[in-house]
């Protein structure tokens, strides 16, 4: 892991990898993050600089290699995935948040995407299904519930170097 | 990493000892997984194929790797029982002799059997024919069964039962097929079991976990994009459309219960008129090339076109049947998923009732004893004389024909079509347009295959070595006509719902062939003339001769099992296990859906307390 970080680093910052930040730009060259749709999420969550850039130190490389790698507990995992999905940072995912998300699966463009009228019916599904105190929002207890039941998310949600 | 690393600070020297040596186990453990996964055969291309074309399409040519592995398996199973010890003593190798089966009367018109073979100066193009039709040469070799005329053969001391080991190879290579399908199953049932018992959170896991975080290649992402983007449009329509049933007036459900009934009694009528379309043209093939290897009449090519009537006729039938369905089943008004499983099975019922239909007709012929033809050896022996041989060379002729026709769709239909559709602008042309690698037809071809390897090999014991070649050989053509004339399918399956139906579908084309060895093995005499089993009546008999010569202990433990008084009582005990367990399952899932009313209740009652005490401290 260390070799990969340090590959991402200009040649005169190579030595003291362990104290330099790398900037967005080039974490998201990494192929395992170059198809991913979340990657601009992934940055801002796990980078601790102060500057607000979202760059990444040795540190946080290694702790969102932690959480994506197989040995994470699920409550780990669905903690990070419920940031991850948390698009306005409020602590609980709203109907824009949802919005968003399926749009971020479907992927950018003019023909992929749903129509309004379906996406109002997928998150009005998505809502009946895990939405357990009928407040309209999803929070991070309910959300936990849901992945712990669904067969998939173990396995995907897993980056491997 | 902070905290764990403060607390290896915290332990004694052994137990850091301990932490370090495991991790360093794990480490090679995962080193040797990662070395050993270079060994399974095509890994890399597989691989390549799932990140340009999705898992749907993966799951076909793992499906064929499974194929391959299993003929291959099948085939050393034969070779080594049956075909080794034969070969061994016709060469006289290892100090053995054989012991010839000596007929019971030596003027037993029953056992007159000469394979012509070729003698004598013969035209190049005699081979071809013989090759294409498993007549000539090829009959008098190992490939047919009638060259395995010996009992049993002295391997220095030891005497090996040859008609024994025949039949029980046979038993073993379907019983190894029957147990390896199902453990490969096993995995897939499990998962559909998870899947479809939680109907109500399927949106939830499509969308919370729909994403592999393991996608590097862009291509592959653009794919996954497409297919999540589809399989969520295709629940919202479902969805829609279960709604629209459930509305149905009383008025509307009668036309269309009609209508479907209509449909389904057009549906067997067609399949009808094949089956005895494919029974007709069996027989007149059976009846015209045998007049015409005596009277030498007709020219060879007609011959071998006569010969190779019924397979043509079998695949026009497997060709047609799918586009009469597909078109039919638009009138049903049925929801998308239940249309393409059904469409689905009544292709899986053509492909797979056709050969039973082929081999009817071969049996009908066989013991088709019009005016006493059969009456001293009990099948037609003037027309017949080894009649498992020419069993053989029928199921020869079809996967021949089934190979020589999935290469020549490959060469002639796909590659002119995709050069006509870059080259050529016209809108025509354009309508047709790329083709799709429509999955269900192939696996269908292969499963088609593999049910006439799997009836064959009891009468042409080499026949699971030429399935293997052909299924590694039709890899890579599938593999090449994919990457150059395809693209990527618009309506991407599923890859472990689809795996499981593959082996499902598998599963029945091995039980269907169960019946039709089962009635030659048990029924049929078989013939007097040739093969391992001249002297019993059918080829079963084996069994009980042996039995017989056991210790009188065996013998009647042996008879104890098969008897009522033990199988009656198996049975029900049987029965009882299995409401058991089913009555357990349904249990479960009541427990289930309590504790999910419970969870509901419970936050309505965290609600109530919330509302109650924010009206409190007002």
């Amino acid at each position: 892991a260390y070799k990969r970080f340090s590959e991402l680093l200009p040649k005169e910052e190579r030595e003291n990898a362990c104290s330099a930040r790398v900037p967005k730009s080039q974490i998201l060259t990494l192929p395992e993050l170059r198809a991913n749709p979340f990657r601009h999420r992934i940055c801002r969550l796990f980078s601790t600089s102060e500057t607000g850039d979202d760059s990444l130190s040795f540190e946080d490389f290694l702790d969102m290699l932690s959480v994506f790698s197989d040995s994470a507990t699920s409550d780990i995992k669905s903690y990070y995935a419920f940031r991850i999905f948390d698009f306005d940072n409020d602590g609980t995912l709203d109907r824009n948040d949802l919005e968003q998300l399926v749009n971020c699966l479907t992927g950018q463009g003019e023909e992929s995407g749903l129509s309004s009228a379906e996406m109002d019916q997928l998150i009005q599904n998505i809502l009946e299904e895990s939405d357990i105190d009928k407040d309209g929002t999803i929070n991070l207890a309910e959300f936990q519930h849901v992945v712990s039941r669904s067969p998939d998310f173990a396995s995907s949600f897993k980056i491997v170097l | 990493r902070a905290s764990q690393q403060a607390e290896t600070e915290r332990l004694s020297r052994w137990k850091k000892w301990k932490r370090t040596s495991s991790k360093s186990l794990k480490k090679a453990l995962s080193e040797v997984k990662g070395l050993s996964s270079y060994l399974v055969l095509w890994r890399h291309d597989i691989h390549s194929i799932e990140g340009k074309f999705g898992t749907g399409i993966q799951s076909y040519f793992s499906f064929l790797r499974f194929l391959v592995l299993l003929n291959f398996i099948i085939f050393i199973l034969m070779f080594s029982f049956v075909t080794l010890p034969t070969i061994i003593s016709k060469y006289g190798l290892f100090n053995s002799t054989i012991a010839y089966i000596s007929p019971k009367n030596t003027d037993d018109i029953c056992a007159i059997y000469e394979p012509t073979g070729n003698k004598g100066l013969v035209y190049f193009y005699t081979y071809l024919k013989d090759l294409l039709s498993g007549t000539g040469f090829l009959e008098v070799t190992s490939l047919f069964y009638g060259y395995y005329s010996i009992d049993a053969v002295w391997i220095s001391i030891m005497r090996y039962n040859l008609p024994l080991a025949y039949l029980l190879a046979t038993f073993a290579y379907l019983a190894l097929s029957f147990l390896w399908i199902i453990k490969r199953s096993v995995e897939g049932f499990k998962h559909n079991l998870v899947h479809d018992a939680d109907p109500f959170q399927s949106y939830c896991n499509k969308v919370f976990a729909g994403w592999d975080f393991c996608i590097t290649d862009p291509n592959a992402a653009r794919l996954k994009h497409r297919s999540l983007q589809y399989e969520l449009q295709m629940d919202l329509q479902e969805e829609k459309l279960k709604q629209k049933i459930a509305e149905r007036k009383m008025g509307e459900k009668l036309r269309i219960y009609s209508l479907r009934i209509f449909i389904n009694i057009t549906v067997i009528a067609i399949l009808s008129g094949c089956f005895y379309s494919i029974y007709r043209v069996t027989v007149f093939s059976q009846e015209n090339s045998n007049v015409s290897i005596r009277n030498d009449t007709r020219t060879d090519m007609v011959n071998l076109l006569v010969q190779y009537l019924p397979s043509m006729v079998i695949t026009l039938a497997n060709f047609i049947g799918p586009l009469i369905f597909g078109f039919l089943i638009k009138f049903e008004d049925y929801t998308p998923a239940f249309e393409i499983k059904l469409t689905l099975l009544r292709c899986v019922f053509v492909r797979l009732a056709s050969i039973g239909v082929l081999l009817f007709s071969l049996w009908s012929q066989i013991s088709g004893c019009g005016s006493d033809k059969c009456k001293p050896c009990g099948y037609n022996y003037k027309l017949y004389p080894c009649w498992e041989s020419d069993v053989g060379q029928e199921m020869y002729k079809l996967m021949i024909f089934d190979f020589i026709v999935i290469l020549a769709v490959a060469l002639f239909a796909d590659f002119p079509r995709k050069l006509l559709v870059t080259h050529c602008s016209c809108k025509l042309v354009q309508c047709f347009g790329h083709k799709e690698f429509e999955i269900s037809d192939n696996v269908l071809e292969i499963i088609y295959g593999q049910t006439i390897c799997w009836i064959g090999t009891f009468f042409s014991p080499l026949l699971p070595a030429i399935a293997t070649i052909k299924y590694f050989i039709i890899f890579y053509v599938k593999k090449i006509v994919l990457i150059h004339t395809r693209k990527p399918a618009a309506r991407p399956i599923r890859a472990s719902s689809s795996n499981f139906f593959f082996l499902v579908v598998l599963l029945i084309g091995l039980l269907l062939a169960f019946i039709p060895l089962g009635v030659s093995i048990a029924r049929i005499p078989s013939s007097k003339a040739c093969g391992p089993f001249r002297n019993f009546n059918t080829s079963w008999e084996v069994i009980p001769d042996t039995i017989l010569q056991f210790p009188t202990g065996v013998q009647q433990f042996l008879f104890g099992i098969a008897s009522e008084a033990f199988a009656v009582p198996f049975f029900v005990i049987l029965c009882i296990i299995m409401f058991y367990v089913i009555a357990l399952a349904r249990a479960h899932k009541r427990v289930v859906e309590q504790l999910r009313e419970q969870l509901v209740l419970d936050s309505r009652d965290k609600m109530f307390l919330i509302r109650k005490i924010t009206e409190a401290q007002k």
